[in-house]
């Protein structure tokens, strides 16, 4: 049986875990239906075309966990920012661990998305935000919301900021052979509040996983999100990352996504601006090796006047690691004085490394600054030169015009812990000891 | 110190040192002058270690020990350092960690440990004061959007950190003004010592009223043509490098 059959035919059984009277599984059935009638998206399709999900259809994949796991804190703190205290919210093989989490309902609620969907009280927030960005016909978004069930649900109300950032961790144990796991989180900011957030996915064995994640952020009026995804993940496990976020007036949300890890991981990333003087901010980085796959795709679309996008992804690529960016950017007719900028530069180390490029402008306004360039390139080899005859060896110096070429993506990172940390990981990454504070 | 025995070095089949002899002692000052293209540049890479320039025949060695087979790295272990003629921006890299990972590095080559944080920042503000150059410069990306002589005044602050035994300005008067001249040129003076030795690639003899060389080379066509003191780079001034071409083709 193929994944999508396998699919299809579990969503009888997960009918029978959930209470098909709550409004939100009319939501299920429909987009079940969507998914049977489009099925996995193939390379034949434009979104597609560099990144072929045909091997981990093959896979005999688990989609429930047959049993639950534990996991002692010690063996996993390294996967937390641990240096700092923070809101955790942890599940292991898709299922919630309450020992390993730090939720909070002081003030603001940081909790579980399956208390979100069953419990009265969240009712309305459930029945005005659940779903309301996320697209309704790209097939795995809507895959993930047939069998949405659990996650992270994080509602901050007016004007308030959580005491600290809040970290959400996906661990698999490989207790299955394969397993496929489909979070789904609801992010809301309430106006004029302010959230940071840290995601992360980490399988711990090399036992195959497929993580299918679909992510909804609000930002309602004057709020602040910052979102980073720490991508770096063991190589037999790939991710599908869906986030959408819609902002209103004088809203700003950042998303940084550090992709290291990974066998294949593609990044549905969606901006949409529904109201004025808005900031969004999309960075990457992308230090891959091996065999590794990246994709980024991401979408800004600015549908109203005077809003803002910054768009800067940076990709360091070897071995026989292929990378691909798709930005495009729409501008409505109405979004005049809009300014939108992108930015995708590319280092090929290996001759074997591929990276595919393309900015995709659509601008129906005629009073706007759009800007982008994307640009291959190799290490310079007269800065290279410069830096060894100053005594750094040729590793080194290699690696510290790596860090200097990322270095502009890890400037906006407000979490000093959080950019030490990826700071250490680039450098574990390089080969290099750490010693470059940049 | 240096010695460099019947030097031919090409860069992609084409020959640019064609036959170099030249003996650095320690505590010399050599001037190597000669008109554009004629290889002054070429010879400082070929001894800093620059990997597109292929050594055809002859040998260059430091105390005796020959460079060929070694990095650029290597080589400034050893105590090389080359003043480059067009230092490299490299915009993300602050002059400090720069100048931190370099010294660092170069510890960790001779098997020391690190150098103590205090030690470097005192040590980092001793050079740049002696230099004037601003605390601010410091942390400002490596060159990047430098004056030509902010960057030259750089190189020699980088110089005057690593304390070579074997410096090569290559141009390093070049861009600065008469001011940043007498700076640099009395920071290069303060490493000046018995046991260690510079070479001076310039076009003029301005530079060389500050740094006084000991020995003064012309280079044409990839050879050493003519060699004296001091006065012979006065002499250049005066009449041009066209008798110098002359007598090197007679």
């Amino acid at each position: 049986m193929d994944l999508k059959d396998k699919l299809l035919s579990s969503f009888l059984a997960f009918e029978d875990s959930v209470d098909l009277d709550h409004p939100v599984h009319e939501v299920r059935s429909e987009a079940i239906k969507t998914f049977e009638a489009k099925g996995f998206p193939s390379k034949k399709e434009e979104a597609w075309k560099y990144t072929s999900l045909n091997n981990l259809q093959k896979v005999d994949f688990s989609i429930f966990p047959k049993a639950e796991n534990t996991l002692e804190y010690r063996d996993i703190k390294k996967y937390f920012l641990h240096e700092i205290d923070t809101y955790k919210i942890v599940f292991i093989d898709g299922v919630y661990s309450s020992y390993l989490s730090e939720t909070t309902h002081d003030g603001v609620d940081v909790c579980l998305m399956s208390s979100a969907l069953t419990k009265p009280q969240y009712k309305p927030v459930i029945d005005v935000y659940f779903n309301k960005v996320a697209s309704k016909d790209e097939s795995l978004t809507t895959l993930n919301t047939a069998f949405s069930r659990e996650g992270a649900y994080i509602y901050i109300p007016k004007n308030k900021v959580p005491k600290k950032p809040i970290q959400i961790l996906h661990l698999a144990t490989g207790n299955e052979a394969a397993l496929m796991l489909q979070p789904r989180n609801l992010i809301i900011a309430e106006e004029n509040a302010e959230l940071q957030v840290i995601e992360r996915h980490q399988s711990l064995t090399g036992n195959e996983v497929f993580t299918n994640s679909v992510t909804e952020i609000f930002a309602a009026k004057d709020a602040i999100v910052d979102y980073y995804k720490v991508q770096n993940d063991a190589n037999t496990a790939s991710l599908v990352d869906n986030t959408y976020i819609s902002q209103k007036d004088n809203s700003v949300v950042r998303v940084h996504t550090f992709s290291f890890g990974g066998k294949l991981t593609r990044n549905n990333l969606n901006f949409y601006q529904n109201g004025e003087r808005i900031d969004s901010t999309l960075k990457g980085v992308t230090i891959l090796g091996e065999k590794q796959h990246v994709d980024h795709h991401t979408l800004v679309h600015h549908a109203n006047p005077n809003c803002e996008s910054h768009q800067d992804y940076k990709g360091i690529f070897g071995e026989r690691s292929t990378g691909v960016f798709n930005g495009k950017i729409i501008v409505d007719k109405i979004a005049q004085k809009t300014n939108a900028f992108q930015q995708n530069n590319n280092i090929l180390i290996s001759d074997k490394a591929t990276i595919n490029t393309k900015p995709q402008l659509e601008i129906f306004a005629d009073d706007v600054k759009c800007s982008h360039g994307c640009t291959i390139g190799q290490l310079d080899e007269e800065a290279l030169f410069y830096l060894r005859s100053r005594g750094i060896p040729k590793k080194e110096a290699s690696a510290l015009l790596m860090y200097a070429f990322a270095n502009n993506v890890l400037e906006s990172v407000r979490i000093p812990e959080l950019k030490a940390r990826i700071n250490k990981i680039i450098a574990n990454k390089l080969g290099v000891r750490v010693g470059f504070e940049l | 110190m240096l010695e460099i025995k019947n030097l031919h070095a090409s860069v992609e089949d084409k020959k640019i040192l064609k036959g170099i002899n030249l003996q650095v002692n320690a505590g010399e000052v050599h001037a190597i002058m000669g008109p554009n293209g004629s290889g002054k540049s070429t010879l400082a890479s070929v001894i800093a270690g620059k990997e597109e320039f292929e050594i055809k025949k002859g040998t260059i060695t430091l105390e005796g020990e020959d460079l060929e087979e070694l990095a650029p790295e290597e080589r400034a272990h050893k105590g090389i350092f080359l003043s480059f003629q067009y230092p490299v921006e490299i915009p993300g890299v602050s002059v400090t960690n720069f100048m931190k990972t370099a010294i660092n590095e170069s510890r960790k080559a001779r098997g020391l440990e690190d150098m103590p944080a205090n030690q470097m920042l005192k040590l980092i503000r001793e050079k740049s004061s002696m230099l004037e150059i601003d605390r601010k410069f410091l942390s400002r990306s490596l060159n990047e959007g430098f004056s030509g002589g902010e960057k030259k005044r750089n190189e020699i602050f980088q110089m005057a950190m690593m304390e070579p035994k074997l410096a090569i300005l290559d141009e390093t008067d070049s861009g600065l003004d008469i001011d940043a001249l007498r700076i640099v040129a009395n920071g290069v003076n303060k490493l000046r010592g018995k046991d260690n030795a510079i070479i001076v690639i310039t076009h003029y003899q301005r530079l060389l009223e500050y740094i006084v060389p000991d020995f003064v080379h012309v280079l044409h066509d990839g050879k050493i043509v003519k060699s004296g003191s001091k006065d012979l780079a006065l002499e250049l001034e005066e009449k041009g490098y066209d008798w110098i071409k002359q007598e090197a083709t007679v």
